[in-house]
């Protein structure tokens, strides 16, 4: 969609806004909470919010992906980490004044390096000018695929999305090894008559 | 939680559909939005929810850990095997235009088979996670 063509209209905007608003409450929440299980609920409620943005600015594969993962599995992750350790944020003594400092001169930073960028949805950008076009127009005819973001990530980008399917690979094998080993041991030691199906 | 009744029965009617729709979603990502990664998130979001509502011995007894690994390490290898298929076929790693006489119809293909990988992989990943973090004491 062309922005200066069509020009927003002004329900897009309220959506934005009402979006971006939920949004910033729900961090702002989600870091004030002590209580580590709210926490991690509201983390979920980020995400779909998140979501909802990616659906705004029809990035419907992200969409798909930030309610899948972020809404979905993770927040299942997080619940039960916090299962596994404890429900309650230990409360600090002193005020962390560095951090603080530090994150909002970050934050400054990336607002400032915001002001040389190129206005949003500008087709003379220079990321829509490198290879995007020839994405665009030659996508399908190249990879029979109609979906553009498949043919990027599979085909165009493949050596990347083998890379990450091997990240994500590692991942697991990581927790089964630190995690799902060291706990089978200790349920080992415990009873001997435990958990005899799958050793290996 | 075998005292929820509500939750167990809505349960039981919701993980069918969450299954075929990340079927759905793994099958018709070159048409519509998802894919391979999203398919196996969603698959592993309907053993989770099994697992969190009767039990991970429930899902251990349908998805055996190594049963898992064994999932897992074929998505990545499958994805790879597809790269060194098309070596194999005269083109460069992964270019799966090689895989056919058509280019086309071989990156298609290619593009297919890669995502199936991702699919699984992604699918046995999540839920060995799921499994492990669940039964950590």
């Amino acid at each position: 969609m062309d922005p200066q063509a069509q020009g927003p209209r002004a329900i897009d905007i309220y959506v934005d806004i009402l979006l971006l608003v939920l949004l910033v409450a729900a961090a702002l929440v989600v870091v004030t909470l002590r209580n580590l299980l709210a926490a991690a609920l509201v983390l979920g409620i980020y995400s779909l919010i998140m979501a909802a943005l990616w659906v705004v600015l029809d990035a419907v594969d992200v969409a798909f992906t930030e309610a899948a993962v972020g809404a979905g599995v993770t927040t299942v992750f997080m619940l039960l980490a916090i299962a596994a350790t404890g429900r309650h944020e230990k409360i600090a003594h002193r005020r962390p004044w560095l951090p603080i400092l530090a994150s909002l001169a970050v934050g400054g930073l990336m607002i400032f390096g915001t002001l040389d960028l190129p206005a949003f949805g500008d087709p003379q950008a220079p990321a829509q000018q490198h290879v995007a076009p020839h994405y665009l127009e030659q996508g399908e005819a190249e990879t029979g695929v109609p979906n553009i973001v498949t043919a990027v990530l599979a085909s165009y980008r493949g050596f990347d999305t083998l890379g990450e399917v091997t990240v994500i690979f590692t991942a697991g094998i990581g927790v089964l090894l630190m995690l799902g080993v060291a706990s089978r041991r200790r349920r080992a030691g415990e009873s001997d008559d435990d958990d005899t199906g799958d050793r290996s | 939680m075998t005292e929820h009744l509500v939750l167990r029965v809505i349960s039981k009617l919701l993980i069918p559909p969450i299954l075929l729709f990340a079927l759905y979603v793994q099958m018709h990502g070159d048409y519509g939005p998802g894919g391979g990664f999203q398919a196996g998130v969603i698959f592993a979001a309907g053993l989770v929810l099994y697992g969190l509502v009767f039990g991970t011995a429930a899902v251990r007894a349908v998805a055996p850990p190594r049963l898992l690994v064994v999932i897992a390490c074929l998505g990545v290898l499958l994805y790879a095997g597809v790269g060194v298929a098309s070596m194999i076929g005269g083109g460069a790693f992964l270019e799966y235009g090689a895989l056919s006489a058509d280019a086309t119809h071989g990156n298609h293909v290619g593009i297919i088979i890669i995502e199936i990988g991702v699919g699984i992989a992604v699918a046995a990943v999540m839920t060995i996670i799921f499994s492990v973090l669940a039964e950590w004491r």
